[in-house]
């Protein structure tokens, strides 16, 4: 495979470090040629093309289903029913959740009842795409319709109707988070601010690439091969394979280039045991590729959630003493990973910011919609949103500087390492220097001005925006005890081989299942400083590979954890095949090891470049030639070596909500312009600058992309995209045409600026950042609180279309009731 | 299955080489590229001719072929991303998105490229303006677009047009 020519010639000279240089990508020579290979370029002999059927109805009784017709249509192979996938199947996947939530069942397909539109009641094999469309079509559902719940905070109240009729209620998970003394601080300090309710919509990243996957159950070895684009295999296969009654070692999950993730692809393990059946039954491979009104209806939608009662004391210098809210999640009508964000979004109780006295209650509720999974900033984002709607509306109530407020209550670059209320341990940073590289790079000195000039009667207002977010890294997946006490998982990790191949090749095999990434580039630019040589003489394989054998429990790539695990991977097993080949340099050259240096593919003694052994040669020593070895070097070299890289975490304390959840925080300090059209609500960027610090970047220009790229999705799902049902249940943008994408013309150039905190817990001094813990989605709803001006409306919703937006200014100008109030005790300031 | 009647034969030209076959007359031309001829750098994103991944040129203009039919396309010169680099040398703009990072996943990149070929042939001069509405077809779930928008200007720009083309048939010239 042809690499870019010019990347080629750019990369063989010698430098000091490969790791910090942004070096081009290994993966674009494909890339921009069309040769990568994405889920649906994949296929296997004799394979038939799936459709799924899917409920119209948001909640039905399934009365019948008859698949007569379907499967007397030519061409067709097969058609699974709900009702034979449970017969197939040993048990429902497991649940996460504990209590009533582990009591729900859910199957390949529905079975019984159907319980958000798109819900798969049976799924067609046939010749072709169009054959297997048709005959979807002419499969007869019967459907009683039953009442729908589609808002989290009525389905938990008593009368709402219960999904799932085992678990007897719509409460998937509750808890309570207290730290401190909420209390204590409500009663004590000069000022509580009021917020009635603070709403974060629902949306995805809607990755271009829909989902996918080609799965063949083999009669003669049992072996069920799924070459897919699913995120997390490992889980997949922990989830299906004993509901499908298969070991773990009857799965070959294999993945080659991703169209883009973003979280959206850990939850499609249901399609995906409903195709093995599928090929069990047809006895041939199965192939379904999901189009985009499926994704839309049907594959994952992020985390809605809605506070209630927030209250939040302040002291009369603007000191934040701490939170109370009620919570309460959308997740959906079926649990797929969740409920993990009742708690993942604890990584970041407190945001950026310093105070010690919490209390959330905290409820995952089940609706009549499309179920949730992680979508980038899983979790995580919705909390970081609503602290930072909390200081803006603090700033604005109080009457303090948003800047100063912010810098006055952050966690200060001398508290690291910085133990939060629930133990979390933030490793590194510097926000009071990050905030003002941001507000400098934006000129915000200039832009105040120009906002006071402006004055009224222009039409025109402009707002100012800060965004402060942390983007945790590398979970500790011992937090999904505080969920279920009875989990057996904590930790993490990720596998990597090194190997030196017979002729001398270098590669590299990673568990992970990069989706953009870039990580073949880093990869190889890590194990390219261990071997002294260039990265473009390493290769590192394409994708996910259970056959590969460097996979834990944990691989995949999701939760912005490669930079650490991944790359901690591959630089321990590299430096345990650098060890190895200086071994056998040794006795190939009859010098001592420590005498002994690595350099463009060769071990040679130092200060005497001509006793040198190329990498062939060390190779031919191990693999065709061992003879002429003693035993004791060759029974005990392979140059084979696998490396799996463990963070260094403990198990949390389950009964008190503490613990260190996550390895690392990187943060994202956003500052943006904008201008709002007074009469009509439209809202234009005039500035946006984005400063992270992930502590050490690998490979600066890939670490920027993933800034970009976040700060993309985040404003568009400020003011465009949002999944919306109507009490029916009807998902009002099944396509992209109701789905507004933000477009070129709609994300600005984004100003970039970085600082550098090395985190002291990882192997490399990097910190995972490809979330960007939805900064974007702060920034433009601070932003519009801005221009919305002293006395104006509240910015209550994370979503704000030009109409909301126009509704904001409307509202602004009359007696409204804001939904904010400010308790002053006697005495207190203002 | 195929009923009497209902299949045509077509012929087109892609990336100057001539292909004629039987398609069924409700294929869709991005599924006769992909499906029947294998040609499957041209993506598919969407089923509303909204994100563009499926992006072509089409007797010399940008179209997406999710939007067309396969018989509609008889007699036609097409140009997809696999007709872009020389035997693996790529041309100029493939060049420029991957020095400057324009692409991430790379799903949406064939049908940038095609976006961003025709844009510079139409327009050898383009501002960042006129960039952004050149693409605004085309969705991008990566990259904000920051440096799909900077990888094309890069080459562009008096000389730039010409060296991102180079994969112009005569025939459209």
């Amino acid at each position: 495979m042809s690499a870019t020519s010019g990347s080629k010639a750019a990369t063989r000279e010698r430098v000091e470090s490969w790791s910090g240089q942004s070096i081009p990508r290994k993966e674009d020579g494909r890339l921009v040629q069309g040769e990568g290979s994405f889920i649906d370029d994949l296929g296997l002999h004799g394979q038939g093309y799936a459709w799924f059927v899917r409920s119209p109805y948001a909640h039905a009784r399934i009365v019948s289903v008859d698949t007569s017709a379907a499967v007397a249509l030519e061409g067709v192979y097969a058609v699974l029913t709900g009702e034979e996938a449970r017969e197939m199947c040993v048990v429902p996947f497991f649940q996460i959740a504990p209590g009533d939530g582990a009591r729900i069942e859910e199957w390949p397909l529905a079975v019984d009842k159907v319980r958000y539109q798109g819900d798969a009641v049976a799924v067609v094999l046939a010749d072709s795409r169009d054959t297997a469309r048709d005959a979807a079509e002419l499969v007869e559902v019967e459907y009683e319709p039953l009442a729908v719940v589609v808002d989290g905070v009525e389905a938990v109240e008593h009368a709402a109707p219960v999904l799932h009729e085992k678990a007897g209620t719509n409460v998937a998970w509750h808890g309570v988070y207290d730290y401190g003394d909420i209390d204590f601080a409500l009663e004590h300090a000069d000022h509580v601010v009021k917020i009635d309710r603070l709403h974060f919509h629902r949306f995805s990243s809607t990755p271009l690439e829909c989902n996918g996957a080609v799965v063949d159950w083999d009669k003669g070895s049992g072996v069920i091969d799924v070459k897919s684009n699913i995120q997390m295999p490992m889980f997949a296969a922990m989830v299906i394979g004993p509901s499908l009654g298969v070991a773990i070692n009857k799965f070959s999950f294999s993945s080659r280039d991703i169209g883009g993730a973003f979280g959206n692809k850990i939850g499609f393990y249901p399609q995906i045991a409903a195709l093995a059946l599928l090929s069990k039954k047809a006895g041939r491979p199965a192939k379904w590729t999901e189009y985009r009104t499926e994704h839309m209806l049907s594959s994952t939608h992020g985390n809605e959630r809605t506070f209630l009662d927030i209250e939040v004391p302040v002291m009369a210098d603007g000191t934040i003493l701490g939170v109370k809210a009620r919570a309460v999640d959308d997740v959906g009508a079926y649990l797929h990973y969740e409920p993990l964000g009742a708690v993942i979004w604890s990584q970041v109780l407190t945001g950026c910011y310093k105070f010690k006295n919490v209390k959330v209650d905290f409820t995952s509720a089940l609706t009549n919609k499309c179920p949730v999974a992680p979508n980038r900033g899983y979790s995580r984002m919705q909390q970081l949103w609503m602290l930072e709607r909390v200081i803006d509306i603090v700033a604005h109530e109080l009457d303090f500087d948003p800047v100063a407020l912010r810098k006055l209550n952050f966690v200060q670059p001398e508290d690291y390492p910085y133990q939060t209320p629930n133990g979390c341990v933030y490793d590194s940073g510097n926000l009071p220097l990050s905030l003002d590289m941001a507000l400098e790079l934006a000129d915000v000195e200039t832009w105040r001005r120009r906002q006071s000039e402006m004055g009224t009667g222009t039409g025109k207002r402009i707002g100012i925006g800060i965004g402060s977010t942390l983007d945790s890294g590398t979970n500790n997946f011992g937090q999904a005890r505080i969920v279920n006490p009875d989990l057996p998982f904590s930790g993490n990790g990720e596998a990597a081989f090194a190997k030196l191949d017979l002729y001398g090749e270098v590669n590299i095999n990673v568990g992970t299942t990069p989706q953009g990434q870039g990580h073949e580039t880093t990869s190889a630019q890590v194990a390219a400083d261990i071997l002294n040589m260039s990265p473009n003489d390493v290769t590192v394989t394409i994708g996910f590979d259970q056959a590969h054998n460097a996979t834990v429990g944990f691989s995949g790539t999701y939760a912005s954890q490669f930079a650490v695990t991944g790359l901690g991977a591959v630089m321990g097993a590299t430096a345990k095949l650098r060890d190895e080949i200086l071994e056998v340099g040794a006795f190939a050259l009859q010098a001592p090891k420590d005498d002994l240096e690595l350099r463009d593919g060769a071990c040679l003694v130092k200060g005497d470049p001509s006793r040198s052994i190329p990498f062939i040669g060390i190779a031919n020593l191990i693999y065709t030639n061992n003879a002429m070895l003693p035993s004791e070097l060759s029974s005990r070299i392979d140059l084979n070596c696998r490396y799996v890289y463990i963070p260094p975490f403990e198990v949390p304390d389950v009964e008190r909500k503490m613990g260190n959840l996550t390895l690392t925080y990187a943060s994202q300090i956003h500052v943006c312009v904008v201008e709002v059209d007074e009469e009509t609500g439209v809202v234009e960027i005039l500035s946006y600058v984005a400063v992270d610090d992930c502590g050490k970047r690998i490979n600066p220009q890939i670490v920027e992309g993933q800034v970009h790229g976040a700060v993309g999705l985040g404003i568009a799902a400020a003011l465009y995209e949002a999944f919306e049902y109507d009490e029916d249940g009807q998902l009002q943008e099944p396509s992209f045409y109701e789905y507004h994408v933000g477009t070129a013309m709609d994300i600005p150039d984004i100003r970039t600026g970085n600082i550098e905190s090395p985190s002291p817990f990882t192997p490399n001094g990097a910190k995972g950042m490809g979330e960007g813990g939805g900064a974007a989605v702060h920034t433009i709803c601070s932003a519009l609180q801005d221009a919305l001006g002293k006395d104006g409306a509240i910015v209550f919703d994370s979503h704000n279309t030009w109409e909301r937006v126009y509704q904001l200014l409307q509202s602004s100008q009359g007696n409204e009731p804001r939904g904010v109030r400010v308790i002053s005790r006697e005495g207190g300031a203002a | 299955m195929t009923e009497q009647g209902t299949t045509h034969v077509i012929e087109v030209t892609i990336n100057g080489r001539l292909y004629s076959r039987t398609v069924e007359a409700r294929q869709l031309l991005v599924h006769f590229l992909r499906d029947t001829l294998d040609l499957t750098g041209t993506h598919i994103g969407c089923d509303t001719g909204s994100c563009g991944a499926c992006s072509i040129i089409l007797n010399g203009k940008l179209v997406k072929s999710c939007m067309m039919l396969a018989p509609q396309a008889d007699g036609a010169v097409i140009e997809t991303v696999e007709g872009l680099a020389n035997d693996g040398e790529l041309n100029p703009l493939q060049e420029s998105f991957s020095r400057n990072h324009g692409l991430q996943c790379g799903y949406c990149t064939p049908g940038m490229l095609m976006a961003g070929t025709y844009l510079l042939r139409e327009n050898p001069n383009p501002t960042e303006e006129e960039i952004r509405r050149g693409i605004k077809g085309n969705i991008c779930r990566c990259t904000g677009y920051v440096n799909i928008v900077r990888s094309i200007m890069d080459v562009a720009g008096g000389h730039g047009a010409e060296q991102a083309d180079g994969i112009v048939g005569e025939e459209q010239r």
